[in-house]
């Protein structure tokens, strides 16, 4: 095992004050605090290699479970090792192996070049140079950065500078990456070369990964293992398909028909849940109804021009899954 | 070691691209460098009571306020404030650098790369612009010792500047949008660091405080040792004076900073 998280726990002091001009004044004599809770007490436990999405909806503690394992946050409670060693205990041994990437933010230096900012990395990381050389020169391939390595970074667009965070992040070439929301804000197609990037990482250099984030595409693409976590306590972990079984057997067939005969399309196994134009889409369950015999029914007694059979996407699975928590 | 220093050396660089600001400063300073030596002169003229510094060292003393004006903590390091608020402090925590020699590295560079920017096109105007135009308002060392100390001196000023910001930016995890503090220390550092008024020209009773404070060591004490005002020998105590008090600030922020790490919270995302 290569991280053990164990009843990880941490709580947070939020102030508050009653609104308007009463609170305000009230709040300068008195202020009333209110403890919240990040994590109430997880526990998973991953191997060399696992490229593993961490998922939650926004206050999960995804982001708080990422910045205690990279040494930034001292949890309340709970045991963590990585690579043998307690990331906030021994912070600075720890981060020399790991790298991060908070997609919201920059570890680029505003003002300077991007191979500056690399360059100064590689002083930090006390990286040697010939080692530095073949790592940027594999990064700049990689990432296709050759074109903006002396640009500031203030004059990059939101991709290129992602693509020069992820690099600054393995310039001392780490063997754990933690990525919080590292496509937020990215196009389709620099969505695309992060994944491509990111899945290269993971299996030519066996980097382990915990990757955060909202799209789940990234997870679709990426992990072969999904951890969900809401309100600070983990709800599911296992493959994707373990996720799904656990939330719903539920499978989609989509059915198109001519506009005026969409509204007769419908069988007593399966619902409608949606209806656009002559697109109709049926929702069933494959052990009360085969696949196959629905199909036979619904082509028996409509003109059906087209036709496939899919799962929930894995948004309506994690939606229902928060939902049910609630 | 060397990660201190590329920190240091890039804050320069990126501080060096502001040069319009560099340039503007330079001719403010001088106007008031001027104004300044005027009052003053008016007032060595208007009494007959000897003062503690002459004339020449006075004039001395105010080129060199001019010059080194920036090495008083007047703000806290924007860029350490920007991270606190941002967020982007949880990067400098996943560094392999203890943080607060990360932060006090910074400091150095905050408060030293304006204040080189400055002070050289400074020094050409009080020494050899000034000289041609206005003969007596000049800035110059009575001996080579005497500048000798004063280089001396202002290596120790730097230092102990640098701690100052350091523990300045070390309060900033405390109040999120602090920006009371600093302007306290601010005030205390205009009016007991002696660019008001020099230190010895206070009243008697209450000089003794002042010399033994922080302030006195950044901008007073070494620009005197440069005017020989204070003699060469007695610059060992300036020196040691920056130190102690260097010291007693870098265990003060490194202690502050333990403790402040613990209770970090990470706003947002």
């Amino acid at each position: 095992m290569q991280i053990v998280v164990e009843d990880l726990a941490k709580t947070f002091r939020v102030s508050e004050r009653t609104q308007g001009m009463v609170g305000a004044i009230r709040g300068l004599v008195r202020r009333k605090h209110r403890t919240v809770t990040a994590l109430g007490g997880i526990s998973f436990s991953l191997n060399a290699g696992e490229l593993v999405g961490y998922i939650g909806p926004n206050g999960a503690g995804k982001s708080t479970t990422i910045k205690i394992l990279a040494g930034i946050l001292v949890p309340d409670r709970g045991r963590v090792e990585i690579d043998g060693r307690v990331p906030w205990k021994q912070r600075i041994e720890h981060v020399r192996r790991i790298g991060v990437v908070f997609g919201q933010r920059t570890q680029l230096w505003w003002d300077l070049p991007v191979i500056e900012s690399l360059e100064m990395l590689r002083h930090i990381y006390r990286v040697p140079s010939d080692q530095f050389r073949a790592s940027r020169d594999e990064l700049v391939e990689m990432l296709d950065l050759s074109s903006i390595l002396d640009t500031p970074v203030r004059q990059l667009s939101l991709g290129q500078r992602m693509r020069a965070d992820l690099a600054a992040s393995l310039v001392h070439s780490p063997s754990i990456l933690f990525l919080d929301e590292p496509t937020i804000g990215l196009d389709a197609v620099s969505k695309l070369a992060m994944r491509a990037f990111v899945k290269r990482l993971n299996r030519e250099r066996g980097v382990t990964v915990i990757l955060t984030t909202h799209d789940m595409d990234d997870i679709e693409a990426l992990c072969d293992r999904v951890i969900v976590i809401g309100e600070g306590a983990i709800l599911s972990d296992g493959t994707l398909a373990q996720l799904r079984n656990s939330v719903t057997r539920e499978r989609w067939l989509t059915v198109d028909v001519a506009d005026d005969s969409a509204a007769s399309v419908g069988d007593e196994d399966a619902t409608v849940i949606r209806c656009e134009g002559g697109r109709v889409c049926l929702s069933f369950d494959p052990e009360v109804v085969s696949p196959a015999e629905l199909i036979r029914r619904i082509t028996s007694r409509n003109a059906v021009r087209d036709l496939f059979v899919e799962n929930p996407p894995i948004e309506t699975l994690i939606a229902r899954m928060y939902q049910r928590t609630r | 070691m060397m990660g201190y220093v590329a920190i240091v050396a890039a804050r320069f660089r990126s501080l060096l691209q502001y040069r319009a600001a560099a340039i503007g400063g330079l001719f403010t300073q001088t106007f008031f460098g001027l104004v300044r030596i005027m009052i003053l002169e008016a007032f060595y003229m208007a009494t007959t009571v000897v003062a503690p510094m002459t004339l020449e060292q006075s004039i001395g003393y105010v080129w060199l306020g001019q010059a080194t004006l920036l090495l008083l903590p007047w703000r806290t390091d924007e860029d350490v404030a920007e991270q606190v608020r941002s967020g982007t402090i949880a990067y400098e925590l996943a560094r392999p650098l203890d943080l607060y020699g990360l932060w006090f590295a910074r400091s150095l560079a905050w408060r030293t790369a304006p204040v080189f920017l400055r002070m050289f096109p400074m020094f050409l105007i009080a020494m050899v612009i000034v000289p041609l135009v206005a003969p007596g308002w000049e800035l110059a060392p009575p001996s080579a010792a005497s500048f000798v100390a004063w280089v001396a001196c202002f290596v120790g000023a730097v230092l102990l500047s640098a701690s100052l910001s350091a523990l300045m930016s070390v309060t900033l995890l405390w109040t999120t949008a602090g920006d009371g503090l600093p302007m306290l220390v601010a005030t205390a550092a205009t009016m007991f660091g002696g660019l008001v008024i020099p230190l010895p020209m206070y009243p008697d009773w209450i000089t003794p405080v002042l010399y033994a404070l922080p302030f006195a060591g950044m901008l007073d004490l070494p620009s005197r040792v440069f005017t020989g005002n204070i003699t060469p020998l007695d610059a060992f105590y300036v020196v040691g004076h920056q130190l102690l008090w260097t010291g007693i600030l870098v265990a003060l922020g490194r202690w502050l900073l333990s403790r402040g790490v613990r209770r970090i919270v990470v706003q947002g995302g």
